[in-house]
Order: structure tokens, then sequence, then C-alpha cells
């Protein structure tokens, strides 16, 4: 089987106006003769149900959360990029899309971002219209402020709850397609498996979490926005529901899973406190327009920050970025706080973190204007450590927080399953190695709202799909595999809890597929997750039944595809020898240490078939071939 | 200053929504005053899971006080003693070793209890769906600049529109009325010009959907305000009760 990712011919700037025009049209009148289904209620699929539903297509949406305006892009702090240029600082379509195709280390597709980069400007006037309550300037038009990776200003906010505000105005739109009765909207149902018939998506699998029954649904595509796997680690900024489990029971029916190893630390976390952490909780990047980053110049000084005076302090990213500084990407500014900690530099009870500080900033600005900018980060970075950041620097360390892989999808977010479409984090298409920050609320909503609507199209325009109903026979097997694996989970009463398991895994991830990788530890990795998983399987203790609500079974139904899934990351972390974004092997990297790419060897999308839980899975190659942008290396100084 | 505190829970327990509730007591030992309250529980559930017992069931997901979707009463208080903060977001610093802590789900006649501490706050997605949106299908849209809007105007929107629809606010009032969560939503879009063609619209329909599922009335209490982890103001049901007034005097809707 050969990847191909239908990108269409012709100059960047013309492919997707092109493509709009030869995708096939569904006439408005029979739109309604097709169901979709979406699983997800985040900025992707909020938006991918009320657009199609506009459209006239029959929706079912399902999400996990007991409503679907919490899914966990509501959590995204900072802002949303486009290309608006409204500061007229050089900022265009064309510079978004290099920024992009940069910032993630050149290993995404020129066509999708490029694409992004256009409609980043119609998601801007669609929120505002929608009445999301962006900042605004005194005149009243739109303020930006600038993120990492950029030398524009192009990011729009609303405070620091940017992606809440997007997210409402995604749920505002779904709500009232579900009192046009237009989407049929299934909260606390957690996808557990895809139903395959005839080699096309035509169903899932959910389990009601609250009743336990379990529930077929068919349709006529099915739409995955179920957001990433980053909690593959345990530990990270994602909610404690985010998983792997729909995407990787699509991965085991038959979607190819791109670019695994390729995930998101974040630099500015707050720090991890003892051994019961539940989670990380970010600081928004947009912290590192005003606050600058420093630990001691000397390893081992413990003195607190106040009484180490400037000269005996080193603030290294202005240090060694001068022209970026406290901005460069996400990936530098994390690998570099790991390395000053690594050198015995780092702060705090734990030596494992860096100071943010913002005296200078409070100085010059004034305490009103840092608060009116950040007020409600400094607010939560107190409730949670107990510290006041307008006295004392911040304490950060880098966490897990988004995750660049996902299912392969093509130009039209389709998979290698016909039928299966994938929008946002769970998809891998737009960010390459590395996602600079307000992008990943511009993919979301740019995959659900000016996207899926056209490319779902031509797939059912040009499709021959029978009518298919859930009593088909794959409907009854595939229930029944669930089942049978939900017994089984409820049946070993063991002696170590979901949670340990899964605690232990991520330790695992951690320590070896974390910030910095290296050959003999991925392979050590790999034994460690064969004998964990073994392990779950004899000695994991589910309380409860499967006929309620039951958290923990819920948990572990999670963690044992975690269990699985990350031993794909491994595999995929080994399988590409070079370094590039967020995947740094540390035999791979410059005299400088920054990530060094194998462009000759490596420069395309690593994508995965499943053969079997304990069988080499099968790789696939698609080339990237890079026509409008050279491939450099990366450079923020 | 020791790190660690003693503790004894009492818990709401209730295996489905129409079986019989009772407290239960545990006692919660060496609890680090780093932890947030949500981990506290996560400790509990460890050690009963390990006894061979069901570990309390409750809601939460983000953990970071932005979803919504945690929440219990501690102590006879929404979210907790904390003011403006989700009980995801509230530490074990604030307690003190010795205390006793009685811990029940949100109650409302509107919310039914699913399990333990988790209740079926469904009815506020539809109270939204009667009219929380502006009628404006995806494509189409001016350019966002098209129309100025003050900033002043942008941030008392904001400031309603931080509203997380967590529900404490319902379970806070003797009435378990929605006015604060409803005026949020009909104040944060009537504020915004794009919201203004169906704000007459808006503020009936949803106050009528709130009747009918058997949401209180509003007798100004201010108890919501006191205990809403976002801080949203009782402004918002005074520019409600204006909205609906006007509405019910002039507009053609019935």
């Amino acid at each position: 089987m050969r990847l191909d990712a239908k990108i269409p011919a012709g100059p960047l700037a013309e492919k997707w106006d092109k493509h709009r025009f030869e995708l096939k049209l569904v006439n408005p009148a029979n739109k309604r003769k097709f169901t979709i289904i979406v699983v997800g209620t985040g900025l992707a699929g909020g938006s991918a149900s009320a657009t199609l539903a506009e459209l006239g297509y029959n929706v079912k949406t399902f999400c996990i959360q007991d409503s679907p305006r919490r899914a966990h892009s509501i959590a995204a702090q900072g802002g949303i990029n486009a290309a608006k240029n409204y500061q007229n600082d050089g900022d265009s379509i064309w510079r978004l899309f290099y920024d992009t195709v940069k910032g993630g280390d050149f290993r995404a597709r020129e066509a999708n971002v490029y694409r992004l980069a256009q409609v980043s400007n119609n998601i801007i006037d669609q929120c505002v219209a929608q009445g999301v309550p962006f900042a605004r300037e005194y005149g009243g038009t739109l303020a930006n402020r600038s993120f990492g990776g950029a030398q524009v200003s192009r990011t729009f906010y609303a405070r620091g709850q940017t992606g809440q505000q997007l997210l409402l105005g995604a749920y505002s739109a779904l709500s009232r397609q579900i009192a046009a009765g237009k989407v049929e909207m299934f909260a606390r149902r957690e996808m557990l498996d895809l139903v395959v018939i005839d080699g096309k998506a035509r169903g899932i699998i959910v389990r009601n979490l609250v009743t336990g029954e379990m529930e077929s649904h068919a349709a006529d595509a099915v739409v995955l926005c179920t957001g990433g796997y980053g909690n593959a680690f345990f530990l990270s900024t994602n909610a404690m529901a985010s998983n792997v489990t729909a995407a990787y029971r699509a991965y085991k029916r038959g979607a190819m899973f791109a670019n695994p190893c390729f995930t998101q630390i974040h630099p500015t976390c707050i720090p991890v406190h003892g051994t019961y952490q539940s989670k990380l909780t970010l600081m928004s990047e947009s912290l590192r327009n005003d606050g600058r980053v420093w630990v001691p110049k000397n390893p081992g000084d413990t003195r607190p920050p106040h009484q180490i005076p400037e000269s005996e302090r080193d603030y290294y990213l202005e240090r060694k970025y001068p022209s970026f500084g406290n901005l460069v990407p996400r990936d530098v500014a994390s690998r570099n706080a790991k390395e000053q900690c690594d050198s015995g530099k780092g702060v705090g009870e734990t030596a494992l973190a860096v100071y943010l500080d913002f005296k200078d900033a409070i100085d010059r600005d004034g305490r009103d204007v840092i608060e009116k900018k950040y007020g409600n980060l400094f607010q939560m970075y107190e409730k949670i450590t107990g510290e006041d950041p307008y006295q004392v620097p911040m304490m950060i360390y880098p966490a897990v927080h988004y995750t660049m892989g996902g299912l392969w999808v093509d130009y039209n977010l389709m998979s290698t399953l016909d039928g299966l479409f994938v929008l946002g984090e769970a998809n891998f298409s737009d960010h390459g190695a590395n996602r600079l920050g307000a992008s990943a609320l511009m993919q979301g909503l740019a995959d659900g709202y000016f996207v899926i609507p056209y490319t779902i199209g031509g797939y059912l325009a040009g499709t021959s799909l029978p009518d298919v109903t859930a009593d088909h026979p794959a409907f009854t097997s595939t229930a029944a595999e669930v089942n049978s694996r939900i017994g089984k989970l409820l049946s070993i009463q063991g002696k170590r809890t979901v949670d340990d398991f899964h605690r232990h895994l991520g330790q695992i991830m951690w320590d070896y597929c974390g910030m910095a990788r290296n050959n003999a530890g991925l392979e050590k990795a790999r034994t460690m997750i064969r004998e964990l998983r073994a392990e779950f399987w004899e000695n994991v203790l589910v309380p409860g039944t499967g006929n309620d609500f039951n958290q923990s079974l819920e948990r572990a139904g999670r963690v044992a595809d975690f269990l699985e899934f990350s031993e794909l990351m491994i595999v995929d972390a080994l399988a590409r020898q070079e370094s590039c974004g967020g995947h740094f092997n540390e035999a791979y990297q410059t005299e400088e240490n920054e990530a060094l790419r194998d462009d000759e060897n490596y420069c395309h999308v690593a994508a995965w078939n499943y053969t079997g839980v304990d069988s080499e899975p099968e790789f696939f190659k698609e080339p990237l071939v890079f026509e409008n942008v050279e491939l450099t290396q990366r450079s923020y100084k | 200053m020791t790190k660690a505190i003693n503790l004894t829970l009492k818990v709401w327990r209730q295996q489905s929504p129409n079986s019989k509730g009772r407290l239960e007591t545990y006692e919660a030992n060496n609890i680090s005053k780093d932890m947030s309250f949500l981990e506290m529980l996560d400790v509990i559930n460890e050690q009963l899971t390990l006894e061979g017992k069901e570990p309390i069931a409750f809601d939460h997901d983000c953990r970071e006080g932005i979803c919504g979707q945690c929440g219990s009463v501690i102590n006879g208080r929404p979210h907790g003693p904390e003011k403006g903060t989700t009980l995801c977001q509230l530490h074990m610093r604030h307690f003190a070793d010795g205390d006793t802590l009685v811990i029940e789900p949100f109650r409302a006649r509107a919310f039914k209890v699913i399990k333990d501490l988790a209740v079926d706050r469904s009815p506020l997605d539809k109270i939204v769906q009667a009219g929380g949106y502006i009628s404006m299908n995806t494509g189409g849209a001016p350019d966002g600049n098209a129309i100025p809007i003050s900033q002043e105007t942008a941030e008392k929107a904001m400031d309603a529109a931080a509203c997380i629809g967590c529900g404490a606010c319902v379970a806070a009032c003797p009435n378990a009325s929605a006015m604060l969560f409803v005026s949020a939503k009909v104040s944060h879009m009537g504020l915004l010009p794009q919201g203004r063609p169906e704000a007459a619209k808006r503020a009936l329909a949803m106050v009528r959907i709130m009747d009918e599922l058997c949401f209180g009335n509003c007798s100004n209490e201010r108890e919501c305000e006191a205990e809403c982890p976002k801080e949203i103001s009782i402004v918002n049901i005074a520019r409600l009760n204006r909205e609906f007034m006007k509405a019910g005097v002039f507009s053609e809707h019935d």
C-alpha cells in the first residue's frame, strides 16, 4: 500500500481553492440522507458538528464529559493565531505558513499548513460573529499579542481563557443545532471501538458511562476529534480523561498512526510537588512576553531568588538566543530548562525548576498593566503553589503538553480507512515535529469549521455506501469483543490499582521517551513497557462492576490502551534516527546542542500499520516534498 | 510548620440515582498540604480500592479550574471555603490538622445524583440550547474588525462569559435557581452588538426553560455570587431582569 496524501497539483496558494472546486458536492436535499458521527466536542469536534449540521447532514455527536462544553480545548490559555496583519508589522498568510513549517522543524506537509494559514483569518471573523469576547484596543479594534516562535504580533486572545471562549463559541453553535434537531447529542459516552464494514468506517461502539450499557451507532462516515495522547506520560497538562483509546482502537482497525513519537513538552508549567500529583498545570506561554527566565550562575546556589544579585544570574535564553530571547519555540525553551537543571542550576525544593521573573516588567509597566494581562494566571499560580508571583519569581519546569503525532490523514483529513476522518490534535497533519504556541486552537477550528465541511462532502458524494444499521453483524461482533475485554479487566482482581500502573508507565515514558532520548534508553523502555503490560493483565485491580458509573473501569480501559500505544511511540522514536523539534535523540545534535535533522534520510512522515499486540507494526513512509520553503537548520539566535 | 495533616471525612455515598444515600466516615491521614482537594480524594480512593471497597465517584476533568466539571459541597459550601476557587484548585493548605469535612454532592431539584458526588447537570445544557447562542452559520462572517467594540464593553462581556457552567450557583441558592448562570450568558451576548438582534428572544426563551426544568426563582439571596468560582457578579442578574422586562413589554415575542 502506498500512502497517497492526495495533495492537489498547482501552485501552493491555489491548491485549496482548486481542490474545493474539484470536490464533488452533495446536493442540499440529499445531505439529510447522510448520517455523520462525530466523536469528541473540543474545538474540532464542536465546530465540525455544528457546521455539518448547519449544512443539513444528520449528526450524532459523542463526548465523555457530562457536557459538550467541557472538552480540554477549554484549558488553552494564551490565544489563537491568524494572519490578519492588523498590526501592520509584516505578517501575511505566507509568513504564518512559513513560521509554522519552520517551527515544526520541517516535518509537516506544506499544502496542509498553507491551507491552515489561509483559513486562519476566517476563523477570527467567525468567532467574532459568534460573540467570542476577544480583547480589544481602546478604539474598539481587536487586540493582538506576540507568542513564541514568531516575530510578529498575530495572536488573538480573550484574557488567559482563549480556549474556553472559543470552545464556548463552538458549543453555542452546537447547542443551536441540537435545539434544531440536526445534532443528536450523546454526553457521558466513551467510544470503545470502531466498526468497519467492507473496508469503510461505518459506526462506533460506545459505553454509556452512567449505565454501563454498550450502544451501537451506525453512520455513513465517522469523524474522530478525540484529542491527543499526552496522558501516556501520566503526568501532563491534559485533562484527566484525555486518552488515546478512540484513536488507538481506530489504529487497531486499520487506520495508520503517524509520527507517534512527536510529543511536545511545554516549557512553562508548575513543577511537580509530590508523588500524589495527578496532573500538571500549564502557565501560558504568553507569560514569556514579559517574564524573564533565569537560573543562578553557580550550580547548587540555594539562596532565595531576591538574594541572588544580577551579576550571579544567568538569563540563559536571552544570552543564547539574542534575537528571540525568551520567545524561542517551546521545544528549544524546554530543552534549555532541562539542560540548566541537569547541570545543577535548578531551583526550588526539587531543583527541577527555573525562575520566570516578572520583576523587571512590573518595574517597567507597573503592577496594574501586568495584572491586566496575566491576572488570572498569577492567581492560578498562587492558588496552586501558595506563592505570590508579584513578589517572588514563578518557578516553572517543562511538562508534557501536546502531541503532534496522530492518526495519518490525507489532504482531505481522511485516514487510511475510508470514511474515517480525523481532526484536530487527533490527527498528525499540521504541526510537524513541534507545534508553535496559539496554533492548536487555530488548527482545531480550521479543521472543523472550514475543512471537513468541504472534504466530507467529496467523500460522501463520490462513494457508494449501502445502507447499514446498527443490527449488522459487524456491530454485534465488535460489541462482543468490547464486552469481553471489560469482563476481563473486572475479573483479574489483582493487587495493583489502575493509577499505580499508569503512574509507573508515565515514569518510564518520561525517563526514556521524554525531552531527550537515546537508543539504549528507548530499547530498555520498550522491554519495561512489555513487562508492565504483561503484569497489568495479571495483576490489575478494578473494583465495582460494568453495569454502572465506574470510573476505575473507565480508566482501566484507557491505561490498557496506553500500555500498548506507548510501545508504538518507542518504536517510532527508535526508527527516527535524527533529532527534530520535540524528538531529540541525544546522538544527533549540533555543536550548540540544537536538534540536528537528517533531511536526506528522514524527511518523511512515518506511518505505522497495526499487525498485532506483540508483533512489529508495519512501517510506511510518506516523503515530505518542500517546493516552497528551503530546509534550513532552525535558528532562533 | 508541618506539611501533612490528618482529617476526618464524612462523604455522601449513594449507589444510584434512586437509591438511598448516607454519609460514610473515612480517616484521611498524612495528607500533604500541597495536595489539591481532588488529589486528596484520589489518595482516599486508592486506599478504598486496595481495601476491596468501591472508590468515591466524583466528577472532574481539567483540574485547572476551567472545565467546570468538578464540584462538591464542602461543609455546606459549594467548591469549599476559598473564595473564587473551584474544588480542583482548592489546596489542602487551607485546612487544619484535625478538621472534619462533610463532603456532599451539589443538591438541587434540577440536578439528580448519578452516584456519590456526581450529579447530572445536563439541564444547564438545555438552557443554553433554548437560546444561549448567536444564530450565525459558519461562513460569511464580516471582517473581525468590521464592528468596533469598546474595550469596556468587551471587558464586561468577558466578565460574564467567564462562567464555567459548574452549577455551584444553583447548589448555593436556597431556591436552587439558575439565575446567575442564565444571566451570565444573557449578559455576555446581550452586551455585544452581535448579540443584540436576538437579545429579547434569548432572555425570554432561557428564562422560560429554566422554569420548566424545575430551577427555582431568584429572591436576591446573593449566595450564588458568593460561591461562584469565577466570581460572576449579580449585576448580570440585574441585566437579565432588564432584558426580560424589556422583552416582555416591548417585544412581539411571547
